[in-house]
């Protein structure tokens, strides 16, 4: 591995040392290093997410530089990259969209090797339920325009569901009896946290600085050019600051002036004590607004669309968890006696068109990766690989070129919500 | 569980309202630009702290009115000028 070729840098990970260290139990390194704070860099990055420790590190790795800051004012993955319900996926509705995802998919299935850390990606499939006419049409629209773009999704009926997900209530007498389905084989879930990890491990081993409980208090601009931040711990000079940042994106973009069409809501999730495996597709329901998937430990994982207002909150709420209840019992009776054990939320940063908004502003040396709404986490690999190609070559490239923030002036406004709203 | 406090029907509880908006000053119509009307169609100042909006009874006596609202904490305080 590259990693384990270069001096001075922790050691990659192999079986032979997983055994060695596991038999010892000593020798095993922190994942990434401290360091001092430096006066300037030459890239900073606002959040220490998936999407801005993926931009360090595909800047360090393919473009050379290396002199860059990761700044997160709690822990690394303590945003929407850790508050995710690790669903990936790339049936989207815009050709766009859909050629977008696709790339983050092909990134993440390679990413374990990539990055020599394990992700525990598992391709399990994703089935979005149809309820009605309607959502069997968006559908059917919906597969062929992934096929159109080689992606592997169709229309599939009750009977092919209940093959794949057994417990699926499909009956005609159910509330919302189960129509057909979106097919989706290459969707599957992951480890968020180990995806995290694993970047910021990457990142760290090819010189970038990830410096964590650091607060971004200001940002420099003189004549329409970014200079720096200004800290929690004091001032750092920069000539380019990239907000990478969920929930705070507007905040952190009024600092450099720049205004963004964004509205911060909770969304909530949940998830119940483990189970046996009994659960391998991926299930949603846009009607009823949740998504079900079973973890590797057996836990049920459950999310829904965000909160009807918006809002900084990260409290889960009682009429939330009920409903959620009331409608994964309408999917799958059979959960009734199934407890949860906690429930949480996390901060969606809402485009009027469902789309992010990525790339230059008019402030010079300020960067956008922000608006991630509900799809954030599944574009994390594509986000950081084209915002760090953004950096080096000072222009986007052509696979995030129609999600710039100029599109809302202009009238280029990439409905998403066909896909998006709950399509978890 | 959030209570609001609707000028007509005192608190109650979140569930019954809708969401209609923070409240952005229209533009004149015939006066604005473009840009002014794109703006105000798409920009919001989406402040942590309390901020003014405009909700609707929904399941109650079906008005609209103003209330401002503590976005990081959720707790809501009547206006004088909720109606």
């Amino acid at each position: 591995m590259e990693l384990t070729s270069r001096p001075g840098r922790p050691p990659g990970y192999s079986a032979f040392s997983l055994v060695k260290h596991g038999l010892l139990r000593q020798g095993w390194t922190p994942a990434w290093r401290r360091h001092e704070l430096r006066g300037s860099y030459d890239v900073v990055i606002i959040g220490g997410g998936v999407h801005g420790l993926a931009a360090a590190y595909y800047l360090a790795v393919r473009h050379g530089i290396s002199n860059v800051a990761v700044l997160d004012k709690g822990y690394i993955g303590s945003g929407g990259s850790g508050r995710n319900t690790a669903i990936l996926r790339s049936n989207y509705l815009t050709p766009e969209g859909v050629r977008f995802y696709e790339r983050s998919m092909e990134l993440y299935r390679g990413l374990a090797a990539d990055l020599n850390f394990n992700v525990m990606f598992a391709r399990r499939g994703h089935l979005t339920l149809a309820h009605n006419d309607g959502s069997l049409r968006t559908m059917r629209w919906r597969a062929e325009v992934n096929k159109l773009q080689g992606v592997d999704s169709d229309v599939i009926g009750p009977a092919e569901i209940k093959r794949l997900v057994p417990y699926l209530d499909i009956s005609p007498r159910a509330r919302y009896p189960v129509l057909g389905a979106l097919y989706h084989p290459p969707g599957g879930i992951i480890r968020h946290d180990a995806v995290v990890w694993g970047y910021a491990r990457g990142a760290d081993a090819h010189g970038v600085h990830i410096h964590q409980d650091i607060e971004v208090t200001g940002i420099d601009v003189a004549n329409g050019k970014v200079r720096g931040v200004q800290t929690s711990r004091g001032p750092i000079a920069s000539p380019v600051v990239l907000n990478c940042t969920a929930g705070w994106s507007t905040l952190i973009c009024d600092m450099a002036g720049v205004r963004v069409p964004v509205q911060t809501f909770p969304l909530q999730a949940a998830v119940t004590e483990p189970v046996r495996p009994f659960l391998d597709a991926v299930v949603v329901s846009g009607s009823l607004h949740v998504y079900v998937s079973q973890t590797d430990r057996g836990e049920l994982v459950f999310g829904a669309s965000v909160d009807e207002y918006p809002s900084y909150s990260m409290r889960g709420s009682l009429d939330f968890i009920e409903g959620l209840a009331g409608h994964v019992l309408e999917l799958m009776p059979s959960l009734a006696r199934v407890r949860l054990l906690r429930q949480w939320a996390g901060l969606c940063d809402m485009t009027p068109d469902f789309s992010p908004i990525m790339g230059l502003t008019p402030v010079e040396g300020f960067l956008v990766d922000i608006g991630w709404g509900t799809y954030g986490f599944k574009a994390g690999p594509v986000s950081g690989e084209a915002m760090a190609e953004c950096i080096a070559s000072g222009k986007p490239p052509p696979i995030i070129a129609g999600f710039d923030l100029a599109r809302f002036a202009e009238g280029r406004q990439l409905g998403e919500k066909g896909a998006a709203s709950v399509g978890h | 569980m959030m209570l609001l406090p609707c000028p007509w029907c005192g608190p109650r509880n979140v569930s019954e309202f809708r969401y209609v908006s923070e409240l952005v000053p229209r533009p004149d119509p015939a006066a604005a630009s473009p840009g002014e009307w794109r703006d105000y169609l798409y920009l919001r100042g989406n402040q942590r702290g309390w901020v003014t909006e405009r909700w609707y009874h929904r399941a109650g006596c079906g008005q609209y009115f103003l209330v401002d609202r503590e976005t990081a904490t959720d707790q809501t305080r009547p206006r004088q000028d909720a109606r």
